[in-house]
Formats: C-alpha cells, sequence, structure tokens
C-alpha cells in the first residue's frame, strides 16, 4: 500500500468550541491507483488531505490521534525537516486555485526550475531546460517563449498545467489533487483531467482526487471514499458505489443531481444541512437528514461493516440500503413535502449558527 | 403562439478599454455581448448556457436594466423599453426581477431579512401600504420554505441554501412576472442545490413566472428549462427545446460543450464520444473574424474566417421536420448525438 491513513482525527480550535474536522478517517492508495475522495464542502476532505501533507495549519488546527502510513512509514512519526523531504519528491501537491498557489513575481521558469535546483542540485541554466520540458509534456504551446512569463499572463486552464508540471516535477510516487478543476470551464476542465489522468497513468503514480463532482469522478478514478462531517462513510470501486451505494447519503447524492440525458421530474433533495462541526450529532451523524433512520442511529455510531470485499458502509442499515434498486427507486416518503420540498413547505432546517 | 413577454433585438454591450490616465483614449472594446436576439415567452422557463466570460451576466443585467445596451432593443411586451428613464422605467421594473449568484454577498449584511425581502416595497409602496408589509414579508418567507419566525434574523445567521431562497423571497415581492436568475444555485452544493432547484421550479409553475435561468451547469439547465440557448462569446449559437440541444445539438460548439460534461453513469459513459476542444477562449477584446468559434472549431474551413454565421436554422434543415429543424449560427451545421440516449430510466 502505498498511503493508508488510520483513524485520523483533526480538530479545530474556533471561538464557538472545537470544530471536530475530521473524525476517524480511514483511506488506502495503492501504487498506480486513483483514489477520488467525495463529499460536500466542509467535510474534511482537504483538512484530510493537508495532514496527509503536513501542511495543516497549527495552530488552529490539531492532529489528535492516527496514522499516516506512506510506504510504511508514519509521517506523524517524523520530523519536520524529513517531511520537507517527502514533500515534493514523495508526494505532491495540486490545489484548486493555481493563481493563489502559483509565486505572482517569479516568472514559471524560475518556479519550475528551483524544484530541480533545490531537490536535485542541477545548475540554473540545467533547471531551466527541465522546465521547458516540464512544459512541453503538459501541453503548453511556445513552452521556449512562455517559460519566461509570469503566472498572471497565463489562461486559468494553463495555470492549472503548470501546476501539474510544478507537482510532477520530481516525479512524486503520490500526488493529491484538490478539486483540480473546480475553478475551470467544463471544455477545458475536461482537457485538464485528461492531462492529469495520462500522466498519472504514464509515470504510474498513485492519486488522490478531491472533487465534490461525481462525473469527474467516474471518468478517472478506481475507487472512491465518500465523506460527511469528517468521517468515510463509505468506500468501494466506482462502478460499485454508483450501481448500487449502501449508504443513504450516497444514495442522496446520487439521486440529487440532475441528468444531462433526461428531463428530469423533481430532484431528490437531501434534506436539512450538514451538521455544525462543533455540535455533531450523537449516533450516526447524517440521522438528522436520513430518511430510514431508526433510534439505534440516534444513540450508536456505526462502524465501517463490510459490505462485500473492498466494500464498506457506516450505516447500520447498509443491507436495507443496498437491497433497494438502483437510483430512481426513492426511499422517499412524499415528493416536495421535505423541507425545502417546495413552495409553502414548512420548514424545520436550522440555521446553522 | 403567444407574443413574447420580452424580446431582445440586436442587443450589444460593449465595454471600452481605455488607456492614459488623464486623456483617456479608446484602444478597443471588451464585447460582453455582441447581438444577441432571444424572445422569452410567457410561462417559460428559458435556459442559458455557456462557459465563463461568455456574456451571460451582462445579458442578464440588460433585461432587468442593471445596463444600459451599446446597441439593440429590448422590448417589454411588445413596447421598446431600451431607452425608458424616471417613472416609465420605474414600472416597467417591477415585472422584471433579478436572483443574484452569490447568497454571500448579495444580501446586506446590516439588514434583518424583514427589511431585506421588504426593501422593494420602499420602491413601491403601491405594492404593499405600510401597515401590511410585515405580513407580506412573512408569506414571502413561507412561499419560499422558510420559518416566517426568522424575520428578525441577519444573513450570515442563514446557511448559503438559505440565503439564496432569501434572494428568492426578495425576487418575489413585488409580484414579478419575469425573474432572471443568474446562476443562482452554482455557490451552492449538489445536496442544497437540488433544494433551491425544486423551489424555483414549482414557484414558476405555480405562479406562472416567465423565467431566465442562466448557469454554466449544462444538467441543471436542461433539468429546469423548456427552451434553451447556448452562448459563446457574446452570442447566441444555438437555440431550442430541450431535446433538440440536448439530443440533436448541430453546432459543434454545442456538441463540445455537452461530450466535455462528466457522466457519472458508467453505462451511459461507455458509448460516449468526447470531443477535446484545442485551446481557451479567446478574449472578448478580440473576437476571431467570421464565425467567433472558429479558432477551435474542428471543423472550420475557409468559409468560416470570411462570413459570420447568422442564429438561423441552417438550410439542410429548413425542410425537414424534425428536432435537428432549431436556429444553429453554423455554416456546416450537422447533426451529432453526444449525450447517450438515458437507458430506460433508472
Ligand atoms: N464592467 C465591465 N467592464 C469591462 N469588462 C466587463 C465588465 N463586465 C463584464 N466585462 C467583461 O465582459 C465579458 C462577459 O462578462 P460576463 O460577466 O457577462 O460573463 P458571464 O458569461 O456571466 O461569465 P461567468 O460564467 O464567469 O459569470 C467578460 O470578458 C468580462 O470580463
Ligand atoms: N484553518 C482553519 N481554521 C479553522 N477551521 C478550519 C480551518 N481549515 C478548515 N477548517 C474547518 O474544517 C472543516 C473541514 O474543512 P475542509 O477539509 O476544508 O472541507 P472540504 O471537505 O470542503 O475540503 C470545515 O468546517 C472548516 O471550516
Ligand atoms: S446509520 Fe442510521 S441514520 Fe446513519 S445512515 Fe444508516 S440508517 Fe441513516
Ligand atoms: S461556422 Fe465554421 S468555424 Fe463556425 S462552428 Fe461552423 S464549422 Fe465551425
Ligand atoms: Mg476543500
Ligand atoms: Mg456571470
Amino acid at each position: 500500500m502505498l498511503l493508508e491513513v488510520r483513524d485520523l482525527h483533526v480538530e479545530f480550535r474556533t471561538r464557538e468550541g472545537t470544530a471536530r474536522a475530521v473524525n476517524g478517517v480511514d483511506y488506502a492508495v495503492e501504487e498506480g491507483r486513483t483514489l477520488a475522495v467525495l463529499g460536500e464542502s466542509g467535510s474534511g476532505k482537504s483538512v484530510t488531505a493537508q495532514a496527509v501533507m503536513g501542511i495543516l495549519d497549527t495552530p488552529p488546527g490539531r492532529i489528535t490521534g492516527g496514522q499516516i502510513l506512506f510506504q510504511g512509514e508514519d509521517l506523524l512519526k517524523l520530523k519536520e525537516e524529513q517531511r520537507r523531504r517527502i514533500r515534493g519528491a514523495g508526494m505532491a501537491m495540486i490545489f484548486q486555485d493555481a493563481l493563489s498557489s502559483l509565486n505572482p513575481v517569479l516568472n514559471v521558469g524560475d518556479q519550475l526550475g528551483e524544484m530541480f535546483t533545490v531537490h536535485r542540485g542541477l545548475s540554473r541554466k540545467a533547471a531551466r531546460a527541465r522546465a521547458v520540458e516540464l512544459m512541453e509534456r503538459v501541453g503548453i504551446p511556445g513552452a521556449e517563449e512562455r517559460v519566461r512569463q509570469y503566472p498572471h499572463q497565463f489562461s486559468g486552464g494553463m495555470r492549472q498545467r503548470i501546476m501539474i508540471a510544478m507537482a510532477l516535477a520530481l516525479e512524486p510516487a503520490l500526488i493529491i489533487a484538490d478539486e483540480p478543476t473546480t475553478a475551470l470551464d467544463v471544455t477545458v476542465q475536461a482537457q485538464v483531467m485528461e492531462l492529469l489522468a495520462g500522466l498519472q497513468r504514464e509515470l504510474n503514480m498513485g492519486l488522490i482526487l478531491i472533487t465534490h463532482d461525481l462525473g469527474v469522478v467516474a471518468d478517472v478514478a478506481d475507487r472512491i471514499a465518500v465523506m460527511y462531517a469528517g468521517r468515510i462513510v463509505e468506500t468501494a470501486p466506482v462502478h460499485d458505489i454508483y450501481r448500487a451505494p449502501a449508504h443513504p447519503y450516497t444514495r442522496g447524492l446520487l439521486e440529487s443531481i440532475p441528468r444531462l440525458d433526461q428531463k428530469g421530474r423533481e430532484l431528490y433533495a437531501i434534506k436539512g444541512l450538514p451538521p455544525n462541526l462543533t455540535r455533531i450529532p450523537p449516533g450516526c451523524a447524517f440521522n438528522p437528514r436520513c430518511p430510514i433512520a431508526q433510534d439505534i442511529c440516534r444513540t450508536d455510531e456505526p462502524p465501517l461493516y463490510e459490505v462485500a470485499p473492498g466494500r464498506r458502509s457506516a450505516c447500520h442499515f447498509w443491507r436495507e440500503t443496498l437491497g433497494r434498486e438502483k437510483p430512481g427507486e426513492k426511499p422517499r416518503g412524499k415528493p416536495g413535502g421535505e423541507p425545502g420540498g417546495g413552495p409553502g413547505a414548512t420548514s424545520e432546517e436550522k440555521a446553522d449558527e | 403562439m403567444s407574443e413574447p413577454i420580452l424580446e431582445m433585438r440586436g442587443l450589444v454591450k460593449h465595454y471600452p478599454l481605455t488607456r492614459g490616465i488623464l486623456f483617456k483614449k479608446q484602444i478597443g472594446a471588451v464585447k460582453a455581448v455582441d447581438g444577441v436576439d432571444l424572445d422569452l415567452l410567457p410561462g417559460e422557463t428559458l435556459g442559458i448556457v455557456g462557459e465563463s466570460g461568455c456574456g451571460k451576466s451582462t445579458l442578464a443585467k440588460m433585461m432587468v436594466h442593471l445596463e444600459r445596451p451599446t446597441a439593440g432593443v429590448l422590448r417589454y411586451k411588445g413596447e421598446d423599453i431600451t431607452q425608458l428613464s424616471g417613472r416609465a422605467l420605474k414600472r416597467v421594473r417591477r415585472n422584471i426581477q433579478m436572483v443574484f449568484q452569490d447568497p454571500y454577498t448579495s444580501l446586506n449584511p446590516r439588514m434583518t431579512v424583514g427589511d431585506i425581502i421588504g426593501e422593494p416595497f420602499d420602491i413601491h409602496p403601491e405594492v404593499a401600504p405600510k401597515g401590511d408589509r410585515r405580513r407580506r414579508v412573512r408569506e414571502l418567507l413561507d412561499v419560499v420554505g422558510l420559518n416566517p419566525e426568522y424575520i428578525n434574523r441577519y444573513p450570515h445567521q442563514f446557511s448559503g441554501g438559505q440565503r439564496q431562497r432569501i434572494g428568492i423571497a426578495r425576487g418575489l415581492a413585488l409580484r414579478p412576472e419575469i425573474i432572471v436568475a443568474d446562476e443562482p444555485v452554482s455557490a451552492l452544493d449538489v445536496s442544497v442545490q437540488a433544494q433551491v432547484i425544486n423551489l424555483l421550479a414549482a414557484l414558476q409553475r405555480e405562479l406562472g413566472l416567465s423565467l431566465v435561468f442562466i448557469s454554466h451547469d449544462l444538467s441543471i439547465v436542461r433539468h429546469i428549462s423548456d427552451r434553451v440557448g447556448v452562448m459563446y462569446l457574446g452570442r447566441v449559437v444555438e437555440l431550442g427545446r430541450d431535446e433538440e440541444i440536448y439530443d440533436h445539438p448541430t453546432h459543434p460548439y454545442t456538441q463540445a460543450l455537452l461530450s466535455a460534461v462528466p457522466v457519472p453513469d458508467p453505462l451511459a459513459r461507455e458509448h460516449r464520444e468526447r470531443i477535446l476542444l484545442g485551446g481557451d477562449v479567446p478574449s472578448p477584446a478580440h473576437i476571431p473574424s467570421g464565425c467567433r468559434f472558429r479558432t477551435r472549431c474542428w471543423k472550420a474551413r475557409e468559409r468560416c474566417a470570411l462570413e459570420v454565421p447568422l442564429l438561423a436554422v441552417p438550410a439542410e434543415f429548413r425542410l425537414a421536420e424534425g428536432p435537428a429543424k432549431h436556429p444553429s449560427a453554423c455554416h456546416f451545421a450537422e447533426e451529432k448525438r453526444v449525450v447517450p440516449t438515458a437507458g430506460p430510466s433508472d
């Protein structure tokens, strides 16, 4: 196993109290494979990734438990100096917003070249040549001339390509891409995803792809891990999840996206909102929004049950959920009867203060 | 067929590009909207899709009179309202309201929800007499699925989805006939997005509104719209009913756009052709000659650089009846199916 995160806990001290952003995350990535991490904003996807990379804001953040095994070694036991060496050469990260993660006052050639002068001890001239090579590799036309340009002189899609080039520079074993295409237009998104997936295959890197777009996931991932309120609630090979989700939250997500290939009826809407992380409900964190919650859900936190080899679900009623037919046969009561289902629906949603 | 409630004819919005501080000299123009003809029919939902910067928001602002067109005509129920001002404009504006994209910044943080939703009544007191306003605001909160007890709360006490509902309630306050919603769900998470889309669709139906729904998300637009216009670099390049656009697109840009949308269904994806476009959208300050899509079009030929293709039913489809017969601004329009047929509705 290339990377294994075990029972990771991260907290943030906030004015409102302690926000439990990550509450026992378990996930693993094999060499050369792609794991997609899916979840709504605030579910802890980025914080988990930052903990793995060792770039968490501490304070206010604090890792309060768990292990992060990278090539068998627990990163949480290493000194900062050792971790710095792993960043870049062992693992690298691609962020959503390339403009703010690139240095605005350095031209891209110098930024790319720095990877080679600092980590590989190349001369400035040799580093520049490698930078041009990298830019060509990620499909930037006219790399020879553009290597002297600054980040703001590139379009959003080009900047994202430069970020990918930076991440790939030292050919790390693991890449973490945090919403790498969210800020881009669909047609450019498709180009960038294609590039990333192609390079990942070619270099046989492990890839953690963080996204909230199920479509992107289906295109490139081998496995998927769904996060909710700081936990993995379901993990499985991509196709299995799509055909038969084993967790009510996953099922709700799948059913609430409009489809390109048909004009929809009313959309299924998961009622309510994700919990405030300073006050996560006892039992299953999803219980206030779950259409099939029972008493046990309000008292006992579900473990990650093994549903099938390679498939897990943190739901006491995974059997019942899985047993339902494919998405479409909805576990809902009255359509539109839920809060937010339609005009006049009386809302029981609580403002998330 | 009923008369359009809103007609756009040759609408143009150019923002001048200037150089110099003291003596500003115009050196060009950002052609944000560059000749748009569209009709909005009473009671319909017209979707507008396109990539970032193609002019969707600028067009929306012209529809609600927040921007004045550089050229072109805007008609409301047959009356030219392009140059209206003062009282005459106020009368028309009441009927055309806008809902904005960003529920985080479009609401004044120092006003209570009651004041935000009731504010339009200050400008149009005839709609709700003073003594009746609180009641009307409570009604509106109820209509958009918010607890009327929240009337004295402030925007920061609400979630994104709830703030979007507040924005919608405000848009409805004056009982407009037309709502222009610019990316009303783009800032929301999927599970909350569905709540707001259902709300808008139900309101449109029940109040008989004419709705312009702007989004860069093609799936959402299909879900909610009766007709869809596809924009590229300041123009509408293809226009049709939802199945005409999604199942029988004839413009290469629409085809590329549709084929680029990631589809989660693994079965549907297997039978799918991807058209990967080269390059980026050109700057709206430097629009290519002839067909504005030609720098990225895989079918471009010499004629495309010379002649501007107009938005009309292409000659090859004019005679036969069928879903390919709809306006498409391409010299070489051809049907090409890129969205796989929906399986047995699963
Ligand atoms: N006030 C302005 N001055 C100069 N240029 C402007 C102005 N407003 C918009 N533009 C430009 O006009 C073009 C169209 O902008 P518009 O906001 O209408 O795009 P859009 O389709 O709504 O994009 P998005 O999907 O990103 O919201 C862009 O190139 C934009 O930079
Ligand atoms: N620097 C920080 N200080 C306080 N809270 C934070 C910080 N970074 C993240 N959080 C909180 O941790 C939770 C998870 O955030 P994040 O991992 O960024 O979510 P996402 O799944 O959207 O990537 C959120 O509630 C967020 O507000
Ligand atoms: S454990 Fe209970 S509340 Fe949680 S998802 Fe399963 S059924 Fe719903
Ligand atoms: S007119 Fe020419 S360049 Fe424009 S879309 Fe049609 S084929 Fe492509
Ligand atoms: Mg994030
Ligand atoms: Mg816009």
